[in-house]
């Protein structure tokens, strides 16, 4: 058994919250280089390059790289050897995200649903535990804005629809989504499992690092050909008519019920923020 | 690339078209979600705004927090396209600009034409370079809302494209 007090697990959410607030992932950063580069309409390139201007900026300032600092989606993979000792798991949390937000000058954007009363600190956070093997603590940080997660879409579909229903979906989310979620964006897709099931494996599989694939070739077909697609859409960076879309698209699945084919597009934008540590 | 100073001109906004890339100097408001259902619940009971309408430019847009030394924070757009169903009616109370992100829709493509008025989209995702280029800022309205409070901000080479014309034209594909 090994015991860690959640004050750690609070200190490193601070650390990689005020980290991912002010930089692009290298990944994300590379893509959009390499969009950059390929894109050939003007008022694209144009964009495109106004972003990496931008992300360089924002590092060397430590300035936020978005203004939409978003809500801290934390997932936490606790290995089962692993006894917490202190403070509540999600009070630590919420306190890591609290001193960030605060220390870093980041927008609070968290509100009552209602009455729209802003909570003022970021909290809480949206908290995601997995129970793994091991002694080690995995602690993932992914600042989400809303213009692309309010674009994001659940479809319930028949098993009948098969893997071109998938694709489809995707697509179709993307090209309905339009100018409005900062294109060219990055989908991660949740396929299978249930109703809340699968839009958390969307969430999953944007924290994936961009250019990568799902080990398996029936799933990576589906994130390949559904990224062909959504190119040949010509919505282009911030909508103004170019070739790049997407950067990526991330599929994550899980077994379902033999009556349905869940499929969950969570979208992001270009703005990929997202940090990871080992405890 | 056109360097534009706010307040535009009718003529001004006459010169411009779809597509076309600029740069924004002059005084802007920020407003977004609940401020503007705060100023629709202003004009409903008859109240003052708490700024001019007439020719002014919106910029639908929360800011960061400035950091100490700093003007602002990140200021770059939010998505337009939540404010589609309050910006006609202030087009048509003489709201000269709107500047934000992504498609407006047919009513507002309509409210442009009628009013010889401009949509901007400035680059979603360029938080620092906006915050960067505020010169001033002061909060004349909602200062509970947060970020979402209304913000005077004098800008200074904002750069933009011009999003939807006056003509009916637009950027976006259809």
């Amino acid at each position: 058994m090994r015991i860690v007090n959640t004050k750690k697990i609070e200190n490193c959410v601070y650390r990689l919250a005020r980290k991912a607030g002010t930089s692009l992932t290298p990944a994300c950063r590379a893509a959009m280089e390499n969009a950059a580069e390929r894109e050939t309409s003007p008022a694209c390139k144009f964009a495109l390059d106004t972003l990496l201007d931008n992300a360089r900026l924002a590092e060397k300032e430590e300035l936020p790289v978005c203004q939409d600092t978003g809500m801290a989606c934390v997932l936490i993979r606790l290995g089962q050897q692993v006894a917490l000792t202190g403070d509540l798991l999600e009070d630590a949390v919420n306190r890591g995200v609290r001193r960030a937000y605060a220390d870093g000058y980041f927008r609070k954007s968290v509100c009552d649903p209602i009455t729209r009363i802003n909570t003022g600190d970021n909290t809480p956070a949206a908290i995601h535990l997995e129970i793994v093997a091991g002694d080690k603590i995995e602690i993932t940080f992914l600042p989400k804005g809303f213009g692309s997660e309010n674009m994001s879409r659940l479809y319930m579909l028949t098993p009948a629809k098969g893997t071109q229903g998938v694709v489809d979906c995707i697509v179709q989310t993307v090209k309905e989504a339009g100018s409005r979620p900062c294109p060219p964006v990055c989908i991660g897709v949740g396929l299978g499992g249930n109703f809340d099931g699968c839009a958390f494996l969307a969430k999953k599989a944007l924290t994936r690092e961009i250019g990568s694939h799902n080990p398996r070739e029936d799933v990576r077909a589906i994130e390949e050909e559904a990224l062909r697609r959504i190119n040949e859409l010509g919505i282009g960076c911030q909508g103004f008519g170019g070739n790049v879309t997407a950067l990526n698209v991330a599929c994550e699945i899980a077994p379902t019920h033999i009556a349905g084919l869940p499929v969950a597009v969570n979208v992001q934008c270009h703005c990929v923020r997202c940090e990871k540590e080992v405890l | 690339m056109k360097k534009l100073q706010l307040p535009l001109s009718k003529e001004e906004v006459k010169s411009l078209h779809a597509g076309d890339a600029v740069t924004l100097s002059g005084i802007i408001y920020t407003a977004r979600d609940c401020a503007h259902k705060r100023l629709f619940s202003l004009l409903d009971t008859g109240m003052p705004l708490p700024f001019d309408l007439k020719d002014a430019t919106i910029y639908y847009a929360g800011p960061c927090p400035a950091k100490p030394g700093k003007v602002s924070g990140s200021c770059g757009p939010t998505t337009s396209a939540r404010m589609d169903s309050f910006a006609p009616r202030l087009f048509d109370l003489g709201l000269g600009c709107a500047v934000g992100k992504g498609e407006m829709c047919e009513e507002v493509r309509q409210a442009l034409m009628r009013n010889t008025a401009c949509y901007f989209a400035a680059v979603g995702g360029a938080g620092a370079i906006y915050g960067n280029a505020i010169q001033s800022s002061e909060c004349v309205a909602f200062e509970d809302l947060l970020s979402e409070a209304v913000y005077r901000l004098e800008v200074r080479d904002f750069p933009a494209v011009v999003a939807m014309d006056c003509y009916g034209e637009s950027v976006y594909k259809k």
